[in-house]
């Protein structure tokens, strides 16, 4: 092998040894491993150095949007004229549904007031695109296009048309890191729809399965029952899907069910999110880590009814877009 | 004549990884993508000690930390450790032949993924099992063809025949 040429340049040598540097640099990245993991007094360096790193990303996912656009702009006068036909349809159906919600809504409200509970709030929803690039391989997460400076925080509940994809875990200036529900690390507070019957839906890497470990071997859980959010925990509001029970297995001796569930939200084909803006001001919320602790406390008996389970559920149930490909 | 070859190949390359390590990839393959940082910066820490160092090393850690979503300073230490080692050995590992080259760089992949994990692991992050030694193995399996890709930069910029022609 030819011997470098930088060899001969003495003048280039590193003026302190490697070692030395080692140390240094070794001590550097341990310190803001601790200060990034214990507390939160790195948030703003993160949000600089993601801004002075968004050219990467854009640059990177500047191909998909611009493959995307391209399509869309050639598609022949037919296809436009066959989408708009089948979204009429679609609006005609989902307003004769709206109809009746707006009934239900306005009993719904009064016989929450019968019953002294608590008042709901209507969500604004901020819809999001998902930026085409990718996170760690061995975590569930995204990036949004939507940042601090639109108005994101963290905590700020994720989902598509279908039920829940996930919540905002690290806010950028220009973007967002989200964790969807699939995560190892993402548990959300859910009931099943039918019987109120409250447990933790726990994420588990793979991007098409839930698990339910804390329900007991003697609960009332069937095959296809539906996980709605039940808003412990406050990152999610109530009464959005979250999953549909697959698989309920039993072990002699074990006292706790192993359950599987299918996500509701189509978490692999979306590339749109919805954005829940809350209409009071965000508060800071409980990190994803502290969510099973918070939501396994003793259950609130005043909890507040799920707004329209059944219609909600009824409403979202429509099939994700057939052209909406994975792309990331 | 100050600086007979300049570092740009090395700097260009290394941004091409690093944005090679954010490409979209359908989900199902992801865990396979090859490290393509890692291997980047072992070639170049190797070819060229005096230029690419600790210090590159480490703020790319900080790149990809911030790209993937980890930990800060997760990647950083991993890279930092990766560029010493192959800094030390550089002399030896640069007269291999070909086949014992990459089975160092698996080694040192592979001390790049340890670190990566048994941070994730005090961490409290749920490591993902064997399905991430498969990334450490598509990369080496790349190594002969990074390897030639980065060798006719090198050379160009050196203006010298290629290693391998």
């Amino acid at each position: 092998m030819a011997l470098n040429t930088v060899q001969s340049e003495p003048g280039r040598f590193r003026s302190s040894s490697p070692g030395l540097r080692l140390v240094l640099l070794c001590i550097l990245s341990i310190a803001l491993m601790v200060l990034d993991q214990r507390n939160q007094h790195l948030v703003d360096v993160r949000k600089a150095l993601a801004v002075v790193l968004s050219p990467i990303q854009s640059l990177v996912s500047a191909p998909f949007t611009v493959s995307r656009a391209i399509s869309e702009s050639i598609s022949t006068r037919g296809q436009l004229l066959e989408e708009n036909r089948s979204l009429r349809e679609r609006e005609l159906v989902q307003n004769s549904r709206l109809q009746r919600m707006a009934a239900l809504e306005a009993e719904n409200a009064r016989l929450g007031a019968l019953l002294d509970s608590t008042k709901k709030v209507d969500a604004n929803i901020v819809i999001a695109e998902i930026v085409s690039v990718d996170m760690n391989p061995f975590r569930s997460m995204i990036v949004i296009n939507k940042g601090s400076r639109d108005t994101a925080f963290i905590g700020q509940a994720l989902i598509d048309a279908n039920g829940i994809v996930g919540q905002i875990t690290r806010d950028r200036y220009f973007s967002s890191e989200a964790m969807l529900v699939t995560d190892v690390d993402h548990a959300v507070p859910v009931e099943i729809a039918r019987n109120r019957l409250r447990s933790i839906a726990v994420g588990t890497g793979d991007l098409d399965r839930l698990s339910l470990p804390f329900l007991p071997s003697n609960a009332d859980v069937r095959e296809g029952d539906l996980l709605i959010s039940s808003g412990l925990g406050g990152t999610f509001p109530p009464g959005y899907p979250v999953g549909v029970i697959r698989k309920i297995q039993s072990t002699v001796g074990q006292p706790f069910l192993e359950i599987d569930a299918e996500p509701a939200a189509a978490l692999n084909r979306i590339r749109e999110v919805l954005l829940i803006v809350p209409e009071e001001s965000p508060q800071p919320e409980a990190p994803p880590e502290e969510l099973i602790k918070s939501a396994a406390m003793p259950a609130n008996p005043a909890i507040p009814e799920p707004a329209l389970v059944t219609d909600a559920a009824e409403l979202t149930d429509d099939a994700p877009e057939p052209d909406a490909e994975a792309s990331e | 004549m100050a600086r007979p070859v300049n570092n740009w190949p090395a700097y260009f390359t290394l941004f091409i990884a690093l944005a090679l390590e954010i490409v979209p990839l359908p989900q199902s393959i992801q865990f396979m993508r090859p490290p393509f940082l890692a291997m980047t910066l072992i070639y170049w820490v190797m070819m060229w000690p005096q230029r690419i160092g600790l210090g590159t090393a480490f703020l790319l850690g900080i790149a990809i930390d911030i790209l993937h979503g980890q930990l800060l300073g997760q990647n950083a230490l991993a890279f930092t450790l990766v560029a010493f080692l192959t800094l030390h050995f550089h002399l030896q590992i640069r007269n291999f032949p070909l086949w014992q080259l990459t089975m160092t760089v698996f080694a040192l992949l592979a001390v790049d993924a340890l670190i990566s994990f048994f941070v994730d692991g005090i961490a409290g992050s749920i490591p993902a099992g064997f399905s991430q030694w498969g990334r450490v193995i598509i990369g080496t399996l790349c190594w002969p063809l990074l390897m030639a890709i980065l060798d006719r930069k090198r050379m160009r910029a050196e203006s010298r025949p290629s290693q391998f022609d």
